[in-house]
Formats: structure tokens, C-alpha cells, sequence
């Protein structure tokens, strides 16, 4: 029977309490930087949750799933451009337009493996950023604007910051939950065994292909959601959002979390920001004074560092976070 | 009719700057099954070298030629220290590790030479124009760097065809576990091949450093066409790249001038300049993909290969 | 001809190699068919074809009067042809049950279903338990598959092969790798397993092969240069000098 009380276990509750309780403690503070910087987090990660369905459960490596960010991002901002702004219509639209998308690119890109697959991936999102930065119309290269968040009427004001990251949060929980019974389930056992070894799936009779391709598509979806909420956030969308970089982010912050663990996409999505602020921070601090005769500011740099740290990581901690952990709690076991 | 000459020609040259970044790149997939995504880093540092060194020497060949020695010493440098570790693992490893590496070069580059970018002024010998055909004005530089390139290109035919060397690249590409049972040295080949690809990659930044000029990032977008070259042409093989880099530089250059001009025949020009560039940007990943849906191991899979 | 399997002139090359040379065998329902012929002969890329694998160039394979021929390979599964492989290909990141689970969960309709824990259906872990006791591995139902040693991944395969409730298995080299013990353990199941199932078996090791076997195909450069039974082709000059001279030892004189 499996242990409750694992350091893994205790670092997804640590991390959800804390941000149930953002807000209570951004308005003690007074000061909201906090709150949007848990909500970006927040955001990314059920962004990041969706690749991990696909590839840490399903090792299917999209190197384009930032796409379905922008994707969801734009049908809203194009939405809102033209004067429809009831998120009634907007946010249904946007998943479904997310969805399409998904289908007809895994269509493609399944039938093919391996490298080829991460290739035709980002291969497909490029396509899509190119279509966002020739659309004039909605800003190209330099974006476009949401006068006005998705209206609910009374139901919600997602105007009200507080508000908006609690929906967030819910959505963030609602798809983890959701990647967690569809792993556990007989599609899931399809979809992690097609992991495992594709062919001896199909040996005993899985045609591997439709449910990887149904898969694909609930992670697109789910990702489109991602987009349709950072949309909101951001007031803003431009094509930089689905820039194949930010692809890279995401696989990023699933592997640092640990690929195939259910919030190992949360952790890895909270260790990468923290990560992207604290590094700065921390080089500021102590590499910086040794420098100022110079008038170089090595924090200005930090990404110098973020490189190898990311190749050491690889190398050495390839199960992220959560493999790091899972290591210590197997120590502890009698 | 000559101005579609000229974008033939420029298309050529594209593809052929095009084929040697992707020929260093499918010799290391195809022999040493790396996903290297920091191959653009390797054309990047190309062309802050050489921008450097013809500056320092006030001597283009000299500089080049210099710059091309610091390539292929950096590329070795980066497989012994890096890339050796990544041998074996699975292919995102590779992604991620060498996407690291792309992070790590485009800062260094913002840490030496600044966020500015770098011009490489070419000597009034180079930047002349030449008439190649009766009435036909070339830019002597373009038609430099398609001679250098196809020269390069046949030597390279030359090595991997008919000297030992190229029998083990050969071999290598098409069963890696046999080259190393027959006793080669595998690690001085493996960091050969990878300087000799980064040696390519950095001719190509150097080449086409002064036409646009030398600027952080500009191995990203280069490198993903490149990958898309060595997809259509089948990875491990170098007569597949050549092949493909070439219909690769002629589509996207000859799409580019002309498909917004097609557009406009069937829609309003409104909608033709804003689908125009979309679309010729599109065109080498639409190929790409019908590629991929027709022949999923691309054109000319090396033998063997999976 | 009739027979649950039948092959008629199959035929592929590779090149200029001919890995398969019309090809025919015939195999009644409940017998137990050998393929041996020494290595290149060919053993694995007919196997390939049966499973679906590969096409072949020309000819037909039919089971139960269904022409399956470029049939693809889930569906074949699907019709009670399972196969076992010749190198180990499982699940190795999932647990025994898991492993044979799958298989029972491939002939349990679509899996197109997204809540229930699959591991909790009894539907499923019932008949995987069953398969794995019958292939001797009960007691290591909850290890993950990588922790176990190569003969009980050997015993697994087979498990897995059992647990869809085929008609007909494919045996491909069931008792590789495997040491005396092992092999002598292997033999008794498959024994056992011949009243239930018809069994094509390809395999090496001729002790095995004339223990179990009703009839044997010998296969050398891709062609069959014989099909009989067991004391036929015992005694067969041709077979004898093509293989079984190289074999003498290993012949069983029961």
C-alpha cells in the first residue's frame, strides 16, 4: 500500500495551500504584484499540465504547444476587436477552434515518430505564428489589445483581480483532476502502454493511432484554455505568445517538474518563474558588487546561467522535482 | 522573366547556405543520433566571428578564414564538454539540453558583443556586380557564395564518397554500433564530424552575415528550416539535404516574390498582402508536411536508419 | 487445403535478398507446428508477415477462411492471432498485472472510456491474474516488469499472448536465452497449452522442438524444404544435411 505521506505528496499541498492563499496574502501586503505573478503561474501551468498529458504520459514531445496558447488567446482578442465580448460565446468558441486545430495537426503529425514528431510539431506551430504575425488586421507583430475581459454579466467580474485567480485556480485544479482520472482510466492505460511501447500495443490489438489522436486534442483544447485565461490576464495577445522559445519554456517546466507526475507540471511551471525572478535577484546580490568598477551587471545576464543549469538537469535530475524527491522518500522507506 | 531569373538565382544561393547548415546537421543526427538544436548557435558565432576578425585584420579572407578556424575549435570544444554526455539518451534530452545551449550562447553573444548585432563589411571587390549573362547585372557577392558553397559541396561529395574518413561517416550513419566494434576511435571521429558541421554552420553565418547582418537569434528561425531540410531529405543523408536545401531555397525565395503577385489575382489586394507573406512563409512547412504524410523517413532515408 | 492457418505461396525480397521464397504451410486447428531452419533462414521475417508486421510481396495468408493478408496488425489480434516476440517487447515501465491487463483490455471492446480507475476493474484484472497464474507467474503480479529476470519476461510474453483469448498463437523463439531450468519449465507449460490452442512455434532449441511438435516446417534460404512429422524430418537427408548435421548432439532419442 502506498505510503500517503510522501515528500512528494507534501511539496503538491505546500504548493497548492500556498496558492489558495495568495490573495489573502497579497491583501495583507498591499500589494498585488504577487497576485499576478501567481496568476501567470497559475495559467502556465494548466498549460503546462496539458503537455504533460500528452508528453509525459502519453511521450508525445510537442515542441509547438504554445500554439494552442495563442490560439485561444487570439479567438478571444478577435472576438473582443470585433465587439463581442460575452465570454459565453468567446470561451466555447476558442476551445472548440483549439480543438480543431489539435485534430488536424496530430492527424498529421501522429504518423510520424520520434524526432520526426517534434519536428513536424514545431514545424506546424511556425506555421501558426506566421498566420498570427500576417494578421494586420488584429496588430501582426505587435499585438492586439482586449479593450474589455470576457463578460459574464452577474455570474463573475473578471476585472476583479481576486476573482479572476481564484476562477484560475479552479481551472488549474479542474485540469489536473481531469489528467488524473483520464491516466487512470482504460484510456489512459491505452495511452500510457502506446508510451511504453507502441508497437507491442498494436501487436495486441490497440489501433494506437485514434487514441493518441484523442488525446492530442483534449491536451490542445486544454491549452487553448490556458490561452483564453492569459488573454484575460494579460489584456493583450500577440504572436510572441506561441514563438517556438516559449514552446521550449513549456517542455521546460514539465521535465523540471517531473514528466508524468500529476503536479509535476504545477511544480515545474512555480520552479521555472521562481526560477526566471530569483536568479536575476540572487546575481544581483552576490556577483554584482564585484563588478561595479567595471560597469557590467552580471544579473543582466542571468540566462547565461539558466542555459547549463538546464543541460545539468538533463543530465543529472532528468526526473525533475519530482524524481529528486521520489528518490529521498524511497531512502526513507523501511 | 530576368527578374524571375534572379530570384532563381537567389533561391540557389539560399538553398545552398541552407545545405551546409544542414548537412552538418544531418551528419550528427545521422551518426551520432544528436538532436542538436544549438546548430544555430554554431551559425551565429560564425558570424560574430567573422564580423570580428575581418574587422581586427582589415582583411576579409584572412578574417574568414580565422573566423572558420574559431568555429571549428568551438564546435569541438562544445561536443567534448557538452554534447558527449548527451550520446545514447533519449531525443528530448537532446532538445532540452541543447536548448539550454541556445540560451547560453545567445546571452554570451549579448555579454561580449551587445544586443546590437554586428555588421560585416564586405571589400569593394565583393560588392560589386557582375554580368554574368548578356544584360544580366548579378551581385558578385551572391554569386560568391553560390561558387564557394557548390566548391564546398563537392568536396564534401568527395570525402564522405571516396576517402576512408567518408566510408566510416558512411557506415556510421547507417549502423553506429558496427563502427565502434571495428575498432575506430569513435570519440576523435564523433568530435570531428561535430567540429567539421560546426565548421559548415559558421560558413553559412559567415555568408549570410553580409547580406543581413550578424544579430542575436538569428540561428533560431534558420535552424528550424534546416531541420525541416534534412525531414524532407531524410535524416543521415547528405545527397538528401543537398537536394532538398536546394528545392528548399527555390520555393521559399521564388514563393516569397511571387505568390503575393498570384494571390492578387484571385483575391482583393487587401487580403493578398496580408495572406501573401503568411503564406510564402508557410509554403516550406506546408512541404514539409506532405512530405512527412507521404514518406514518413523523409525522401532519401539513409539505409538502415529508423 | 484447409487449416485455422494457411499460407500459400508467400513470397518477399528485400532487395536482392529473398527473405521469403513461396512459401506454403498449412495448419490444422490444435496442432502444434514448428518452423526451425538455421539462422537466416528466414524464421522471423515469415513471422513478421503472419503478425502483419510486414506485407509481403506476393501470396496470401488465411486464417479461418479470412484472407488477412494486408490485413493491419491490431486487427489481427482482434480476429485470435497473438503473437509473442522473440525480443522481449513490454511494458517495461508498467507492472506485471498492468502488462497482461492491456492485452485482456485490447479484446474488451473500445477503451474509449475516460473516468473509472482501469485498474480497479475486476472485468480486467480477473483474466489478466488468470493468464499470468496459467504462465506461472502469479506471485509477481505487482512487481514492475523491469525488476523481473529474463526467463520470467519470457514467462510474460506468454502470459500476454494468453491473456486475449486467441484462437492461435505465434511463438517466436519462446525459449531464448533461457537456461536448462527454464527451458525445462517452458516446455511443460506450452505442453499444456497445446490442448487449448494451435500453436505455430518458431525455435532453436530442437529438444523443445521435437518434444512438443505435431508437425515441423524447415525453412532454409527462405524456402521450405520440408514439412512432416517429427520422425520425418528426423530422418529427411535433405534436412539432415541442411540443419540438423550441424545439430547431432541435440537431437532427442526418445
Amino acid at each position: 500500500m502506498m505510503r500517503m505521506f510522501t515528500l512528494r505528496n507534501a511539496l503538491a499541498v505546500v504548493v497548492v495551500a500556498g496558492l489558495l492563499l495568495v490573495p489573502v496574502y497579497a491583501a495583507f501586503i498591499g500589494n498585488n504584484f504577487i497576485l499576478s505573478m501567481s496568476t501567470r503561474i497559475v495559467i502556465l501551468a494548466i498549460a503546462a499540465t496539458s503537455l504533460n498529458l500528452i508528453m509525459g504520459y502519453g511521450g508525445m514531445v510537442s515542441f509547438g504547444h504554445a500554439a494552442y496558447l495563442g490560439i485561444g488567446g487570439y479567438v478571444v482578442g478577435m472576438l473582443a476587436f470585433e465587439g463581442i465580448s460575452s465570454g459565453f460565446i468567446q470561451w466555447p468558441l476558442a476551445l472548440v477552434v483549439s480543438a480543431l486545430f489539435a485534430l488536424v495537426i496530430g492527424a498529421l503529425s501522429l504518423r510520424t515518430r520520434g524526432v520526426y514528431f517534434i519536428m513536424i510539431t514545431l514545424a506546424f506551430a511556425q506555421m501558426i505564428y506566421y498566420v498570427g504575425v500576417s494578421l494586420s488586421r488584429y496588430g501582426a507583430d505587435d499585438g492586439l489589445t482586449i479593450q474589455r475581459r470576457s463578460q459574464f454579466g452577474d455570474l463573475i467580474n473578471l476585472s476583479n483581480k481576486t476573482a479572476f485567480y481564484y476562477l484560475c485556480l479552479a481551472c488549474l485544479l479542474g485540469s489536473v483532476f481531469i489528467v488524473w482520472r483520464l491516466v487512470n482510466s482504460r484510456f489512459g492505460m491505452v495511452i500510457q502502454g502506446a508510451r511504453s511501447n507502441d508497437i507491442r500495443m498494436r501487436a495486441i490489438g490497440f489501433p494506437t493511432y485514434r487514441y493518441k489522436l484523442v488525446c492530442f486534442v483534449i491536451a490542445g483544447t486544454m491549452g487553448g484554455l490556458a490561452g483564453v485565461l492569459l488573454a484575460n490576464h494579460t489584456d493583450f495577445i500577440s504572436p510572441a505568445v506561441m514563438h517556438w522559445t516559449r514552446s521550449g519554456d513549456l517542455i521546460v517546466m514539465v521535465v523540471l517538474g517531473g514528466m508524468g507526475a500529476l503536479f509535476g507540471p504545477l511544480i515545474g511551471t512555480v520552479a521555472f518563474l521562481a526560477l526566471e525572478e530569483a536568479l536575476p535577484f540572487v546575481m544581483a546580490k552576490t556577483i554584482d558588487p564585484y563588478f561595479i568598477a567595471q560597469n557590467i551587471r552580471p544579473s543582466e545576464y542571468w540566462q547565461i546561467i539558466l542555459g547549463p543549469l538546464l543541460l545539468l538537469v538533463v543530465l543529472f535530475a532528468r526526473g525533475g522535482i519530482d524524481g529528486l524527491l521520489a528518490r529521498i522518500d524511497r531512502k526513507e522507506q523501511p | 522573366m530576368l527578374l524571375f531569373f534572379e530570384q532563381c538565382l537567389n533561391g540557389l544561393q539560399f538553398g545552398l547556405l541552407l545545405f551546409l547548415l544542414a548537412a552538418g546537421l544531418t551528419l550528427v543526427f545521422g551518426i551520432m543520433d544528436l538532436v542538436n538544436l544549438a546548430h544555430g548557435s554554431l551559425y551565429m558565432m560564425g558570424a560574430y566571428f567573422a564580423a570580428t576578425f575581418t574587422t581586427l585584420t582589415d582583411n576579409y579572407i584572412v578574417g574568414i578564414v580565422i573566423a572558420l578556424g574559431a568555429t571549428l575549435l568551438l564546435g569541438m570544444a562544445v561536443e567534448v564538454i557538452a554534447m558527449r554526455r548527451l550520446y545514447g539518451r533519449d531525443h528530448l534530452d537532446h532538445v532540452l539540453g541543447t536548448f539550454g545551449l541556445i540560451l547560453f550562447f545567445n546571452e554570451l553573444v549579448r555579454l561580449i558583443w551587445g544586443p546590437g548585432g554586428m555588421n560585416l563589411t564586405l571589400p569593394s571587390w565583393l560588392n560589386a556586380s557582375i554580368e554574368i549573362l548578356p544584360g544580366v547585372q548579378y551581385s558578385m557577392y551572391r554569386l560568391s557564395i553560390i561558387l564557394v558553397a557548390l566548391a564546398v559541396a563537392f568536396g564534401l561529395y568527395v570525402v564522405v564518397m571516396r576517402t576512408r574518413v567518408g566510408m566510416l561517416i558512411r557506415a556510421g550513419a547507417s549502423n553506429r554500433e558496427m563502427i565502434g566494434a571495428l575498432g575506430i576511435n569513435i570519440k576523435l571521429l564523433y568530435t570531428f564530424v561535430f567540429g567539421v558541421g560546426a565548421a559548415l554552420a559558421g560558413l553559412a553565418g559567415m555568408m549570410q552575415a553580409a547580406i543581413l547582418t550578424a544579430q542575436i537569434g538569428m540561428g533560431e528561425n534558420i535552424l528550424i528550416l534546416a531541420f525541416v531540410v534534412i525531414i524532407i531529405g531524410g535524416i543521415g543523408s547528405i545527397r538528401g539535404a543537398f537536394i532538398a536545401s536546394i528545392f528548399a531555397g527555390l520555393v521559399d525565395t521564388v514563393g516569397r516574390a511571387v505568390i503575393p503577385d498570384l494571390l492578387k489575382l484571385v483575391l482583393s489586394p487587401a487580403a493578398a498582402s496580408t495572406a501573401g507573406p503568411a503564406l510564402s512563409s508557410m509554403l516550406i512547412y506546408l512541404l514539409m508536411a506532405i512530405v512527412l504524410v507521404v514518406r514518413p523517413a523523409g525522401l532519401f532515408p539513409a539505409p538502415g536508419n529508423r | 487445403m484447409s487449416g485455422l492457418l494457411q499460407v500459400e505461396n508467400l513470397a518477399k525480397r528485400f532487395g536482392g535478398i529473398v527473405a521469403t521464397d513461396d512459401v506454403v504451410i498449412n495448419i490444422p486447428e490444435g496442432e502444434l507446428h514448428a518452423v526451425i531452419g538455421p539462422n537466416g533462414a528466414g524464421k522471423t521475417t515469415l513471422i513478421a508477415q503472419l503478425t502483419g508486421q510486414l506485407m509481403p510481396d506476393s501470396g496470401r495468408i488465411r486464417f479461418d477462411g479470412t484472407d488477412i493478408t494486408h490485413l493491419p496488425m491490431y486487427q489481427r489480434s482482434m480476429l485470435g492471432l497473438a503473437r509473442s516476440f522473440q525480443i522481449t517487447s513490454l511494458f517495461l515501465d508498467l507492472s506485471v498485472l498492468d502488462n497482461v491487463s492491456l492485452a485482456v483490455q485490447a479484446h474488451a471492446g473500445h477503451s474509449f472510456h475516460f473516468w473509472r480507475d482501469a485498474r480497479q476493474q475486476a472485468d480486467l484484472r480477473e483474466p489478466a491474474r488468470a493468464a499470468l497464474a496459467r504462465a506461472g507467474l502469479a506471485d509477481r503480479a505487482d512487481r514492475p516488469a523491469a525488476a523481473l529476470s529474463h526467463g520470467e519476461h519470457r514467462q510474460l510474453e506468454l502470459a500476454m499472448a494468453l491473456a486475449g483469448k486467441p484462437r492461435m498463437l505465434l511463438l517466436d523463439e519462446p525459449m531464448a536465452g533461457l537456461g536448462p531450468e527454464e527451458s525445462a519449465r517452458m516446455v511443460e507449460m506450452l505442453r499444456a497449452l497445446k490442448k487449448q490452442y494451435t500453436i505455430l512455434l518458431v525455435e532453436h532449441d530442437m529438444e523443445a522442438v521435437f518434444a512438443l511438435a505435431d508437425r515441423i516446417t524447415v525453412l532454409v534460404y527462405g524456402r521450405v524444404i520440408a514439412t512432416g512429422s517429427p520422425d520425418e524430418i528426423r530422418n529427411n537427408p535433405q534436412v539432415r544435411e541442411a540443419y540438423l548435421g550441424e545439430h547431432e548432439e541435440g537431437v532427442v532419442h526418445d
